[in-house]
């Protein structure tokens, strides 16, 4: 039964995903013209909102390119292992302050174990490709991934801590307001490894345009290409969501479904920054990158752990 | 320093080129032997041609004529370099260890000539791909995709 | 040194700035050795050239450097009014130095915004592309050209500034200024950026010199060498400007040198502005069909990426006997090995990028 609905929580969620990605990329476009001097689509519908609803049909009707020495099959499983864990993990996001899709008791350590199975995503798109600047792509990808794991999970333990609980609806509705400057640095190094995760610039070296081209999905075109996309934006989203629902505290001063609409609120200006950020700043080097996680990023997260437990003894 | 002048210092420090220098279109030119031409370069790039602008050839029928270029950023000043080769044997020393910019330079009267430079240390072509056959600035190089267009006044 | 991986760059990469092979051998991400392999727009311009008049040579110099048409253009009629011995009015001349200090601005615009993206930051493209734009509209007005200009020609350039040229010159050059201190704190102000392009790409000044390198790239490792200063030629000995010069020779200080020599260009065209007085813009006398005593000559000028020069050689008939040009692009390109040996692949872009190359004059 739980198995049922987890998997129709999924789908709801995959659907979340697809209609946000759709959102997401106009978003993005406008964001980036904004900063670019440009006015981004603007003759389909209201500012060009409808612009993505003729990009999709044209995606759909791409000619599916394979190159002839990749591995079909690991090819063209790559783009859905790369999509399913962001699905996966909206599910323990509560939405408002007394539901979650999914209520788990350890959903904040499902949250942060989910989304690494796309570094195995990642190593097999750029394996099956058969290109180097491919291959080169995913081994980045998948250490920075896996490097990342380590301050994105620290960071959350000072509101685990804080909640006394590893359910994300404990932390949602035991939220104070004086968390969020308790947990500042925390949050910070949560975004910042968030950003990491989802290759999103200056750390998408993975996908490094400038060098490799687009690293690990340099070779997918049409719908696949668009799944590796989706599921950029979906981990865009769901990291949004989760930081909006735990570090800034969800609805509050709201509650109720006014509530829920400021939680999204929040997630879209979280989303809006992680853009602003990537249209801004140049990209960071491979090595620059790991000595940014190992030397800066992980000791924060263990001094602010260090200081919440302190605080939390005082109190 | 203007051509006249770096002609008379020339002529100073290597009496025995006097003779081969002259003044040509405003440059200093000093006509070299082919055997000659590496101790030559070397005694230039001494004085202070440090800088190897331009190297390149000229189809003149039953010799191909090797065009240096030089300039000395110390003294502000540039001269020709010119060397004679005989078609039939396209041989002339190759001048990287004196100025390694030489090294793209030669390639490319290479490639495009079919000049060899003795001691280069990667003689290949350069421009053209390296299954072409013929050296297309020879003037009998023939392909019927040159077309020489009239003359139109 | 052992390696394992070999990977191919190019010719249709986004960061090769044109059609450039790069074969990069690799060990983990350091690169072992890179070698360009030029040669994927090689057209043998100077093969064209031997079997068209002096006049209908013009247009292929257009194509050479693609980005600084100009220069080519300048280069070229300045060899071809040697040989013959044609004589420019003053205003020519005067428009001849606008023009190509314009597309000086113009043709580094393209270096700079490169810079940043290469690096990953791919709005600075933008912010310079605007001022381009500006640039290639005045040329626009100028000759009805953005791109290919045929602009100059022996004797003068082919027609006078058109009305309200003036003006709209001076507009664009008040704001230069400002615009390139934005994009300075943009681009080299950054701390992204300041990472990934100082030390990046050393080019001492021994080795800039004794590898042939001339312009913004010589020039970033600090070689004093300009040659509308060092070999004057045109009206540029009645125009005062510095020369900017870098100090460590990296990627940081060479494309930094872009950005200051877009400001003294500025100040070229305001003295050039103000200096220019009313004439023909053209000798009359110039033949449609030139046809120059036997002889060779040489002329050069600095273009946007260094000393550009036409070795023209006659035979007394109407073609060119031999024309030679001597592209900065292909002498500071072959420093690439060089400077990347050692280096991470992603700084390979930046280093290429630093380099400025266009391989229209690269490969002619």
């Amino acid at each position: 039964m739980t198995l049922l609905l987890g998997m129709g929580w999924g789908a709801l969620g995959v659907l979340v995903i697809a209609v946000g990605a759709i959102f997401g990329v106009w978003w993005e476009r406008k964001v980036s013209a904004r900063i670019q001097m440009r006015l981004g689509p603007q003759q389909i519908g209201p500012a060009g909102s409808l612009q993505m609803i003729a990009d999709v049909p044209k995606l759909l009707f791409r000619e599916d390119i394979i190159p002839a020495r990749a591995d079909r099959t690991l090819f063209k499983l790559a783009p859905l292992i790369v999509f399913a864990p962001i699905a996966i993990a909206m599910v323990v996001i509560p939405f408002t302050s007394g539901w979650a899709p999914m209520d788990m008791s350890v959903g904040v350590l499902f949250f942060l174990a989910v989304p690494s199975i796309e570094s195995i995503a990642l190593l097999i798109s750029a394996w099956a490709s058969h290109n180097t600047l491919s291959t080169l792509g995913g081994l980045r990808g998948a250490a920075q991934l896996i490097s990342y794991e380590v301050p994105r999970s620290l960071s959350v333990l000072p509101l685990v801590l804080l909640a006394g609980s590893l359910r994300p609806l404990d932390i949602a509705q035991r939220w104070e307001w004086w968390w969020f400057p308790l947990t500042l640095v925390a949050f910070v190094v949560f975004f910042i490894a968030s950003l990491a995760e989802m290759n999103r610039g200056p750390f998408d070296m993975p996908e490094d345009e400038s060098e490799l081209v687009a690293g690990y999905f340099a070779d997918y075109s049409g719908m696949r290409w668009a799944i590796f996309m989706m599921a950029e934006y979906g981990a865009m989203i769901v990291a949004s969501l989760f930081a909006a629902t735990t570090f800034l505290g969800g609805g509050w001063p709201l509650s109720g479904a006014a509530g829920t609409v400021l939680m999204v609120v929040k997630a879209v200006a979280l989303v809006t920054v992680i853009m602003w950020v990537k249209w801004t700043l140049p990209r960071v080097r491979p090595d620059q990158l790991m000595s940014f996680c190992w030397k800066i990023l992980t000791p924060l997260a263990l001094i602010q752990l260090v200081v919440v437990g302190v605080v939390l003894i005082w109190l | 320093m203007n051509a006249e002048e770096l002609k008379d210092r020339l002529c100073a420090q290597y009496p025995d080129l006097c003779e081969s220098l002259s003044i040509e279109s405003g440059r200093a030119t000093l006509v070299v032997a082919a055997q000659d031409l590496h101790a030559c370069a070397a005694d230039l790039k001494d004085m202070g041609f440090d800088f190897l602008e331009m190297l390149t050839a000229l189809d003149w029928g039953d010799e191909f004529e090797l065009v240096y270029l030089l300039r000395s950023h110390e003294m502000a000043v540039s001269m020709f370099a010119k060397c004679r080769v005989l078609r039939d044997a396209p041989r002339v020393a190759s001048l990287v260890d004196v100025w390694p910019a030489a090294n793209w330079h030669e390639r490319e009267v290479f490639d495009l000539f079919g000049i060899s430079f003795d001691g280069h240390p990667d003689l290949r072509r350069l421009l053209l791909p390296e299954d072409w056959s013929g050296h297309p600035l020879r003037k009998d190089y023939e392909d019927e995709r040159i077309v020489r267009r009239p003359d139109y006044i | 040194m052992p390696h394992d991986l070999t990977v191919n760059i190019g010719p249709s990469h986004p960061s090769t700035h044109g059609v450039c092979n790069l074969l990069v051998e690799l060990d983990g991400e350091v690169i072992v050795s890179a070698e360009p392999r030029i040669g994927n727009l090689h057209r043998g311009i100077e093969k064209i050239a031997e079997n068209r008049t002096y006049m209908q040579v013009i247009p292929l110099t257009d194509r050479l450097d693609y980005v600084g048409s100009m220069y080519s253009n300048w280069a070229y009629c300045r060899a071809v009014e040697q040989l013959a011995g044609i004589a420019v009015p003053e205003r020519a001349e005067y428009i001849r130095v606008m023009m190509c200090e314009l597309q000086r601005i113009g043709s580094h615009m393209m270096a700079l915004g490169p810079a940043g993206s290469d690096a990953g930051a791919t709005s600075v493209y933008m912010y310079t592309f605007a001022q381009r734009d500006l640039v290639l509209d005045l040329f626009e007005a100028v000759c009805g050209a953005r791109l290919t200009y045929n602009y100059v020609r022996p004797g003068g350039v082919s027609l006078d500034l058109p009305d309200g040229w003036v003006e709209q010159c001076r507009a664009f050059i008040s704001q230069l200024p400002g615009a390139m201190l934005e994009l300075d704190r943009l681009l080299f102000g950054n701390v992204i950026a300041r990472a990934r392009m100082k030390g990046i790409g050393v080019l001492s000044r021994e080795d800039a010199i004794a590898c042939g390198t001339s312009g913004p790239v010589a020039r970033g490792s600090g070689v004093d060498f300009d040659l509308r200063r060092d070999d004057p030629f045109s009206v540029y000995p009645r125009l005062e400007f510095s020369v900017p010069l870098g100090d460590n020779g990296d990627c940081y200080d060479r494309a930094r040198v872009h950005l200051f020599e877009c400001i003294e260009s500025c100040k070229i065209i305001a003295q050039a502005l103000d200096q220019i007085e009313p004439g023909p813009v053209r000798n009359d006398d110039v033949p449609r069909l030139i046809a120059p005593p036997a002889g060779d000559t040489y002329a050069h000028v600095e273009s946007a990426r260094g000393s550009l020069g036409v070795y023209l050689v006659s035979d007394g008939s109407v073609r060119p006997y031999r024309m030679k040009v001597r592209s900065p692009a292909f002498s500071n390109l072959s420093v690439l090995p060089l400077l990347a040996k050692g280096h991470l692949l992603s700084d390979l872009v930046i280093i290429l990028g630093s380099l400025d190359p266009v391989f229209g004059e690269v490969d002619r």
